[in-house]
């Protein structure tokens, strides 16, 4: 009887994952696994069929420049986003969470660049980067700089598009930063300040580690919206001048849609999932046991 | 129990009688818009109009984009099953669109000897992007070619005769330094030139080749030129524009926000889409001018823009539909008040003809420019695997702009990759 109550238990459960279990598999698990399969394949087009060629689209893929170089930009875009965004939110989110005049004001303002919709920010950011008439370039030749051509220069395109996404990025993990400092609970501020802790100090060895698991939680947000730029490429620059500001999201997008080779598109999907794996892997498993304050 | 079962199949046999010819037919197209001003309420008020007159063919009308998207969106819903019969896409995603094996060419569809005329009545120069192995697979539509937009003003303020644009490329640099004005300090207020060089570098540069006499693929879309001294000469011309001539901004100049700064005054010239033609005219606080382009060893500009195309997965009900409302839209009538409401041209000899057009083109001559420039125009870079090669060509022409690249290193590397991917389709 008792065994037959636990029996019933589990398929009640199971019945209540299954549907949620079926939309993972459907969504997730079997786009996966057919794109792993096609990566083997040829694209079919028109009336030539798929044909099996083996690790040929691997292959291709190591000889690739443009693979190469989109690799390569997306790791110094992550590298030039992440920690910044992520430091910024933390301060911006110290700050409202103080005593403040207009406090919702302020925080309102933060947040803002994260409920605009990501073409609309790609256009206002383009006529800030036009040469001239931008934004960008009116206050830099009011303080006496020369005009200079920002998204046209392979020099400073990326370093354009880590700006605008910083500012993007930062507003919305300060919105976790801001929740985390409030769970805070008050008493050990009180308790470090009868015991005399500076602020400083009351930071560093008390509020840092309690903000730990959201900081993991951000970074890995952070890491993922690095790979995941795609938007602003398109209204922005196109991946150019010559590949200076292509992502390895946007190109995957080019090669599938544009030259329609669904079967390269799959290798490089393969390569990127192989990559944030890695990176999920190594951020859980390394610095998670790093983070729980005991 | 019997009773009912045949009354529901008398039911559904009367269903599927009904549900044939004598029904509506309903068609779905994408189309891009890659230029300024209202173009989707244009497209809704003559769709309206001709759903107006043809009752039984309803039409839905998406804007999907610039001419990549849509060409993306319209394959990956023919690929997804989902009802599209016709498009508005590119032209020269014809060979793209042969390879696929997803359109029909109109020659299949068209049945009396009038329509076979009308197949016939568009400018032959639109055709080059339209036709491919002696069939029409493609309808001119929204089609363009590349103008100069000049500010009169700035050219009175450097002592240049307003009504005289520069006619060569000679011309055009001397014109150009003597346009570009910087303040005390050296710092450039006006360029004298901006040639747009995202979104579509391979289009501008067909234009400096065709002037040099020379066009940059075969008609059968299998083999380019890239390499050829002609087309290395037309890229040195263009990057010393930036360099050595110092009229225009060294670095890539965005398609999208040029025709803000011609309006701004930042330039004082322009080459664009004619299809700028009427949102520059609305807003232009300035006197403005539209010339051709100028001309090294002959004017020349490629045609651009989209054409309609009929999709393969269709029904006969259907392919008549389509015909049906393509011609309508193509009209003379349709064609001359599409041309005023955008700037692009009229896509038929008939359309000029028109009073409406006729009136329009003598009161405001910057309006036939574009037509009279197709004598000189040639097909846009238009091969098989077509956004692979347009994006070997323009990655070249970009690194050669920003310094990246001498013109003929970077055109040979173009040609090589245009070679490795064309070598199966001869």
């Amino acid at each position: 009887m008792k065994l037959n109550t636990k029996i019933s238990t589990q398929v009640y459960g199971c019945l209540l994952l299954l549907p949620a279990a079926c939309l993972l598999v459907l969504f997730t698990h079997y786009p996966v696994l057919e794109t792993l399969k096609s990566s083997f394949f040829t694209t079919p087009r028109g009336l030539r069929e798929a044909a099996f060629v083996g690790l040929e689209n691997y292959s291709m893929l190591l000889e690739d420049d443009v693979f190469w170089q989109v690799l390569c930009n997306n790791a110094i875009f992550s590298l030039g986003t992440i920690p910044v965004s992520v430091a910024l939110a933390l301060i911006m989110a110290l700050w409202v969470n103080g005593k403040l005049p207009a406090k919702s004001w302020v925080r309102a303002a933060y947040f803002t660049p994260t409920i605009l919709p990501m073409i609309a920010v790609a256009n206002i950011w383009l006529f800030f980067y036009t040469p001239q008439i931008g934004l960008v370039d009116k206050i830099v030749t009011a303080l006496g700089g020369a005009s200079h051509n920002w998204l046209g220069d392979p020099a400073t395109v990326l370093p354009c598009l880590i700006i605008m996404t910083i500012w993007k990025e930062a507003g919305f993990f300060m919105i976790f930063y801001l929740a985390a400092l409030q769970a805070i609970p008050p008493e050990l501020q009180e308790a470090a300040r009868v015991e005399g802790a500076g602020r400083w100090y009351f930071f560093r060895r008390v509020t840092l580690p309690l903000l730990m698991p959201t900081t993991l939680f951000v970074f890995i947000n952070a890491t993922i919206n690095s790979f995941k730029l795609v938007d602003h490429l398109f209204i922005m620059t196109k991946g150019g001048p010559d590949n200076a500001s292509s992502l390895l999201l946007y190109y995957i997008y080019e090669v599938a849609f544009s030259f329609w080779d669904t079967a390269y598109a799959s290798t490089l999907t393969i390569v990127l999932l192989a990559l944030l794996a890695v990176l999920a892997i190594t951020q859980f498993v390394f610095i998670e046991r790093k983070v729980h304050y005991q | 129990m019997m009773r009912s079962v045949r009354k529901l199949v008398l039911a559904l046999a009367t269903v599927a009688l009904m549900a044939g010819p004598a029904f509506a037919v309903d068609l779905t197209m994408y189309y891009p818009v890659s230029v300024g001003g209202p173009i989707t309420k244009v497209i809704d008020g003559m769709i309206a109009d001709f759903e107006k007159e043809n009752p039984d063919i309803h039409v839905k009308a998406i804007y999907a984009g610039n001419y990549d998207d849509t060409r993306v969106k319209a394959l990956a819903a023919l690929r997804a099953g989902e009802p599209v019969q016709l498009s508005v896409l590119f032209s020269i995603d014809l060979f793209e669109l042969m390879d696929q094996d997803v359109v029909v060419p109109f020659d299949d569809v068209v049945t009396s000897d009038a329509d076979q005329q009308w197949l016939q009545s568009f400018y032959p120069a639109l055709m080059e992007n339209s036709s491919a192995s002696g069939k029409v697979w493609g309808v001119p539509f929204q089609r363009s070619t590349i103008v100069m937009y000049y500010n009169k003003d700035a050219f009175r303020e450097a002592g240049l005769d307003p009504n005289t644009p520069p006619q060569t490329w000679d011309e055009m640099v001397e014109m150009g330094k003597k346009l570009t004005k910087r303040d005390a300090s050296g710092k450039v207020v006006r360029w004298g030139l901006h040639i747009p060089s995202t979104g579509y570098p391979y289009w501008m540069f067909g234009a400096l080749c065709m002037q040099n006499d020379q066009v940059l693929m075969n008609g059968d879309g299998n083999t380019t030129y890239f390499d050829n001294p002609a087309v290395v000469e037309a890229m040195t011309f263009w990057r010393d524009l930036g360099g050595k001539y110092g009229i225009m901004p060294e670095g890539t100049i965005n398609w999208g926000t040029l025709r803000q700064k011609f309006l701004e005054g930042s330039t004082a010239m322009m080459w664009h889409s004619t299809g700028n033609l009427t949102p520059v005219r609305e807003s232009a606080p300035f006197d403005f001018g539209v010339a051709m382009l100028p001309a090294k060893k002959r004017p020349g500009s490629p045609t651009g823009g989209g054409n309609f195309y009929i999709f393969k997965k269709t029904t006969p009900e259907e392919r008549t539909a389509c015909l049906t409302f393509v011609k309508w839209m193509t009209a003379p009538e349709r064609s001359a008040k599409w041309s005023m409401a955008t700037g692009y041209i009229g896509t038929s000899h008939d359309a000029y003809a028109t009073e409406a057009l006729t009136t329009y083109c003598n009161d405001f001559p910057a309006a036939a420019v574009a037509r009279d420039q197709l004598d000189y125009a040639t097909a846009e870079l238009s091969t098989y695997e077509n956004a692979r090669v347009k994006k070997l060509l323009d990655d070249a022409i970009q690194a050669v702009l920003s310094g990246q690249d001498k013109p003929e290193a970077a055109m040979a590397a173009a040609q090589k990759g245009a070679e490795r991917i064309l070598k199966r389709y001869r």
